[in-house]
């Protein structure tokens, strides 16, 4: 849609972003969210870039919107009464788990509640084996009697997740027949839809999770369209989902659990677009805010996607505390690293970081706002990176006292003064970051130097440099609106829909008329949801398949292009096999079967071209009017670091560190190892100093 | 070297274990190390002291892997350690405990120097001789052995041995495949801690070896310092093979040590599920890490003030050529007996008795022809842990091990097996204050038109759990076929085409007298069917009147 109004919208935990394109400008706005009503703050961002932009919602052609509306109704446990429809002899799958702890070391370890009481789990005998095949036949006559039990429990949803479904859900269909029939009005998800993979309990989970949101992100949906059409914007809302792409109204209230994480997916679309502007193919995504940072590698300007991801970690962010959802996903890592996380020194005198925020109430000790408990931001200010009278525009001032004195009880027990506990405190979260990053590289294979950081999110500028300097990454991109990154990725993100499917088949035993009708119906699936959203753009559909050596737990993703698709045979498949797995793990494994486990066809529209940056003009070698000390950690002393404000920067323009490029949302920290340049698009480019 | 820079080298050691643990993961074949976490990585400094290892599903290798590196130098040698080098073993004595570990050990170079070393271990499908279970006599029919020796001479592969082991083991493919992911996953390590000590300007790993170990074992010694300088003893009976075993310990806290010994325990069975000292260690070492320094990470100091003895000979003391396959059974026993005399020393800290070990069970399918494709399908299973002090126990969930089970939905993809049930066990967790964890129920069998050999891995079937501080027991094993065929709790055993394996999985013991339970508890546990009608009635006092109203909130949709 080129010249066409839009406006991408992100629901955040503490700000709803508004950002407002049309021909040529951006205008953006972050207003408060609001709870009891998401779709006010939403209005009222509206009226506000639409009265700036000089336009009447009227004109707004597409809206995009993204929310963590669906996430946090599954970690505070804000529902509908929901129950779930399974098979005799597996009611305890989602309270079961993996059976194991994912804390090995605490004795008084709480698992997390599955989503439903074992009182709201119902079961029917019935039975589907590995193959599809019907072991025992579900009787239509048990259904209606189940039906008819569960009327007095006033359900208003309900989750059907049989086993093996994914290969046949004629079970599972009947079972939505008879309840239509019984209990009309009651909204049914099935495992076979919302999520047809093999491994029940991530199936189960991710059914009843739909279900369980699925009443109140309908309702809030519907009320958005006919609150955002009163006030003028009769156009066509679509929703951002979680693997980076967008989908219809209809669509997203059908299967509101492919909305969890659709922010952060915007962030990564919106760090790929800036890739594309540049050219670069191999980017890190660094998203740092209040309470996490999110890490994300983009290759060849597409974010990789996965097909499990954990929401509500109940236990400091750990692995496995959460649950799963096996939904497509961008493929990130999420730790508790933000500006509020908090420190303390641990039994071995080693300083910790995080997950445990300071929120914004009562926010790091230099808010002022009754904190005592050192945060992340606190060093950042004694570390000289903050101006405590310029903070968030001036808006908050900052209280460098309280700072310190935090900050001096924290390093009190280990012998050092505030400055040297701020300079701990922050070289271990970034630190954290940086191993999180380096994990998350070597499960992909890759190996980070060669690769660009793009920073963004209000505290990522001032921990990116160094971030940077550990990961040994000698190219750094600070794009301008970083602030609202999430919402502009909204409206750079495709239509987009990827359908899977679990059916296992060996390379041995390979059938190539089954493997094209597969992926003939997967693409025709895939197809048809982004055809509901846009009637004429070209789609194009991008076949996968997972696969492993026979006897291995763990698929890698192998990519077919159209023709491999369209004409699959076996060799194919085994030397783009053997070719990503060696790129992945250094060598292949001689003598073993290879097998196929998961199907997947992504259909998408384009993505919004970008436009390549054009060239750089040569500018001035600008110097700040002041300094200010800095510590460069680096160095692990201080500096005196030039001040000079982002706004004053011309293209061309470059700065040498030490320095802090200042603006209202942030600072950009240079160190001294690095040099800034400024770019025709704004972004501040920042590049290692050579020896 | 500056405080803070040490604090990060600590940190990225281990974050580097982790990475060398996943990408063992990411590339095994044999279920137990892919699904389920069976392995163990670490790193270690020149003098071979355990500086940082990962965290995965098995304490049974915390103690086995700081004592390994040990083992490796002083047999090949330090002064002919080359760069290129790797080592191997399998030996349980000096390796984790039984043959089906192999343990990788890669010394770490550094610009020519030698500064440390890698070392991992995996449970491999398969080694050869009977095969995995409790049936041989000694070790010399429980498979290939490999002792100490070089995997890679200064880079190049021991093709020799490559082929002695292809032609010993059932599925050579995946044993060697997996050898080749466990010396990948030292080399990963090594990469990392090169661009570490290139990254901090230094020489060697000396410098942040002193500062963890100073740190480990001050925290640890200060921990232990807390303590009250006593003595207890502790005794659980199990049900062994064929004749119930005693484990008996004394626990000493001295100013600087726990001394934890075996003395009393039951000698060596006929059968293989001896336990090596260094599993014994092993686990006695993280029941009382757990109960007494849960945060302190594991590595040569802070493990070294916990010291396990045991009389050579006994059945946690086996000695070559006792046979140990199965040494998991009774090494997971083994945290519960620690508790028991621990639980006299510090009152309110440990838990009840619990399942303790796994519930595992392995299915040899055939067709019932006799012709066609035959599969092994091997299962890992949870009773349910014990209650603890002031919550209750976990339901259907391992501890001490920290594996994970298999979906049903792969397990039926693994070979002709149906799993028909698994589900939790009502009214198996032992009554109490606190409620012991739910064990399951199980039903397995061959598909249709296959036979199976059960081999079964079961204990509890005799001695349930024992209630602490008035807790009641938790519920024993149940083992039976479907048309009443009796069935033990071990050994290998003919499930006929057609039938079904019925088991009940044991519960965790309760916590406290039952009488002090909160009433809103026994009515959510009655609501949430966790307790029958009847047991709600009988162990907890509820009235019918009681029960008629948790009933009809039930059927009206209301939670408590």
């Amino acid at each position: 849609m080129q010249h066409a109004i839009r406006l991408g919208v992100d629901i955040g935990g503490t700000f709803t972003d508004v950002v407002l394109e049309l021909a040529g400008a951006s205008h953006s706005i972050k207003v408060l969210t609001t709870y009891a009503a998401p779709e006010d703050a939403i209005i009222d961002g509206m009226h506000q870039v639409c009265a700036k932009a000089g336009i009447s919602p009227a004109q707004i052609d597409q809206i995009i919107h993204g929310t963590t509306l669906a996430t946090n109704a599954l970690i505070e446990r804000r529902g509908a009464r929901t129950a779930l429809i399974t098979t005799q002899g597996f009611r305890d799958v989602i309270e079961m788990r993996t059976e194991s702890r994912f804390e090995q070391y605490d004795l008084n370890l709480q698992l997390p509640d599955p989503l439903l009481p074992r009182q709201h789990r119902f079961t029917l005998l019935e039975r589907v084996d590995a193959q599809g095949a019907v072991l025992i036949p579900l009787d239509r006559e048990e259904v209606v009697a189940l039906a008819e039990d569960m009327a007095s429990y006033n359900f208003e949803s309900i989750a059907v997740g049989l086993l093996h479904s994914y290969l046949n859900p004629a079970h599972e269909r009947m079972i939505r027949d008879v309840l239509a029939e019984r209990l009309p009005g009651v909204m049914v998800s099935l495992s076979s839809e919302v999520s047809p993979q093999m491994r029940e309990y991530e199936r189960f989970n991710t059914t009843v999770a739909n279900a369980y949101i699925k009443p109140l992100m309908k309702s809030y949906l519907g009320r958005l369209k006919s609150r955002l059409a009163d006030e003028g914007a009769d156009c066509p809302v679509f929703l951002m989902h979680s693997g980076g792409g967008i989908i219809s109204l209809e669509s997203a209230a059908e299967f509101p659990v492919r909305l969890v994480e659709s922010g952060p997916a915007g962030g990564a679309v919106f760090a790929a677009h800036i890739a594309a502007r540049y050219g670069l193919d191999k980017i890190l995504s660094f998203d740092m805010g209040g309470t996490t940072a999110k890490i994300c590698l983009i290759k060849n300007q597409t974010p990789k996607t996965a097909r499990v991801f954990e929401v509500a970690r109940s236990y400091r962010f750990k692995k496995g505390s959460g649950m799963p959802i096996s939904i497509p996903v961008i493929d990130m890592v999420e730790i508790g690293a933000g500006g509020g996380s908090l420190a303390h020194v641990d039994s071995l005198r080693q300083i910790r970081v995080g997950p445990e925020s300071a929120g914004s109430e009562p926010g790091p000790a230099c808010y002022g706002r009754g904190g005592s408990r050192p945060a992340v931001t606190d060093a950042d200010l004694v570390l000289g990176r903050l101006d405590p009278e310029n903070f968030a525009g001036g808006s908050i001032r900052l209280h460098a006292g309280a700072s310190e004195a935090a900050l001096t009880e924290l390093g009190a027990s280990l012998q050092m003064d505030a400055l040297t506990a701020a300079y701990g405190l922050a070289e271990v979260v970034d630190e954290n970051m940086a191993n999180a990053a380096r994990v998350h590289a070597v499960e992909n294979g890759e190996d980070l130097a060669g690769y660009t950081m793009i920073a963004f999110g209000g505290a990522a500028p001032l921990h990116a440099g160094r971030l940077c300097e550990k990961l040994g990454v000698t190219r750094l991109l600070v794009p301008t609106g970083a602030g609202v990154g999430s919402a502009i990725g909204f409206l750079r993100a495709p239509f987009s829909f990827e359908a899977t499917r679990s059916v296992y088949m060996k390379l041995s035993a390979f059938d190539a008329a089954t493997v094209r009708d597969l992926l003939v119906a997967l693409a025709e699936e895939a197809t048809g949801f982004v055809r509901n959203c846009d009637a004429s753009a070209s789609i194009a559909a991008q076949s996968k398949v997972y696969m492993r050596y026979t006897g291995q737990g763990w698929e890698i993703p192998v990519s077919l292009s159209a023709d491999q698709a369209a004409n699959p045979d076996a060799a194919t498949f085994q030397a783009l096999f053997e070719a990503d797995y060696t790129a992945l793990f250094g060598r292949t494994v001689t003598g073993m079967d290879i097998e196929i486990t998961v199907w997947a066809v992504n259909a998408t529209t384009a993505s919004a071209t970008a436009t390549p940056l054009p060239a750089t003009p040569t500018g001035r070698m600008v110097t700040g009017h002041a300094t200010r000390a800095l510590f460069d950690p680096a160095l692990a002393q201080i500096v005196q670091a030039q001040i000079v404000p982002r706004a004053g920067l011309a293209p061309g323009d470059t700065v040498t560190g030490p320095a802090l490029i200042t603006e209202d949302e942030t600072t950009t920290v240079i160190p001294a190892s690095r040099r800034a340049i400024a770019r025709p698009d704004g972004s501040i480019d920042i590049t290692e100093i050579s020896a | 070297m500056s405080n803070v820079a040490s604090q990060v080298m600590w940190n990225r050691l281990i974050s580097i274990v982790e990475e060398q643990a996943q990408a063992l993961v990411r590339t095994a074949f044999s279920t137990s190390v892919r699904e389920a976490g069976d392995l163990s990585a670490g790193v270690y400094d020149a003098a071979g002291l355990m500086l940082a290892q990962a965290v995965t599903g098995t304490p049974g290798h915390v103690n086995a892997m700081a004592d390994a590196v040990p083992h490796f130098i002083r047999r090949i040698g330090r002064a002919t350690m080359r760069e290129g080098d790797v080592y191997i073993t399998n030996d349980p004595w000096e390796g984790t405990g039984h043959l089906h570990d192999f343990t990788v050990v890669t010394p770490s170079f550094y610009q020519g120097r030698h500064v440390g070393f890698f070392a991992c271990t995996a449970h491999v499908v398969d080694v050869g001789g009977r095969g995995f279970g409790a049936d041989a006599a000694s070790i010399y029919e429980e498979g290939i052995h490999i002792p100490i020796m070089r995997f890679a001479h200064a880079g190049r592969v021991d093709e020799t041995l490559i082929e002695i082991i292809r032609g010993n083991v059932r599925e050579p493919d995946q044993v060697v495949g997996d050898l080749y992911a466990l010396a990948t996953c030292n080399e990963i390590g090594q990469r990392r801690l090169a661009d570490m000590l290139a990254e901090f300007g230094l020489d060697d790993l000396d410098g942040i070896s002193d500062f963890i170990l100073t740190n480990s074992r001050r925290a640890t010694l200060e921990r232990i310092a807390a303590l009250p300088r006593d003595s207890a003893t502790g005794a659980m009976r199990i049900d062994g093979f064929d004749v119930p075993i005693d484990l008996c310990v004394s626990l000493q806290i001295e100013a600087d040590r726990i001394i934890c010994d075996f003395t009393g325990t039951s000698g060596v069975d006929k059968k293989g599920i001896n336990v090596p000292l260094v599993y014994t260690k092993a686990y006695a070492c993280y029941a009382l890490k757990c109960a007494i320094a849960p945060e302190i990470p594991n590595n040569a100091a802070s493990l070294a003030p916990f010291q396990v003895t045991a009389p050579a000979g006994s059945i946690v003391n086996a000695v070559h050529p006792a046979p140990v396959a199965l040494r998991h059974i009774i090494g997971h026993m083994i945290p519960d007996v620690v508790f028991s005399a621990l639980d006299k020393i510090l009152p309110a800290t440990v838990p009840a008795e619990g399942a303790g070990c796994l519930c595992n069970f392995q299915v040899s399918l055939r067709p019932a022809s006799g012709q066609g494709r035959r599969a092994e399908v091997l299962t890992f299973n949870s009773g349910g842990a014990g209650a603890r002090p002031a919550v209750d126990g976990l339901n259907a969930t391992a501890f001490p091990s920290g594996v994970m089970t298999m979906p049903v939905e792969a397990t039926e993809h693994t070979g002709p097996v149906i799993i028909w049930r698994k589900e939790l066990r009502p009214d198996s967790g032992g009554a109490g204050q606190y409620r012991g964890g739910l064990g399951q129920y199980m039903e397995v069998g061959p598909a249709a038109g296959f036979e199976a050999d059960f081999s079964a891995m079961f204990d509890r079937v005799h001695h349930p759990a024992r209630g602490r501080q008035g807790g009641a027991d938790g519920a024993a094993t149940t083992i039976a076929l479907d048309d009443g065929g009796a069935m033990q709790g071990k050994g290998k055993q003919f499930v006929p085409a057609g039938r079904r394996v019925m088991l009940g999985l044991p519960g965790g013991a309760g916590y406290g007298p039952a009488a002090d339970r909160d009433p809103a508890l026994i009515k959510r546990d009655l609501a949430r069917g966790y307790i029958s009608a009847k047991a709600a009635m009988r162990d907890y006092g509820l009235t019918a009147a009681d029960v008629a109203a948790v009933e009809a909130q039930v059927t009206k949709g209301e939670t408590a």
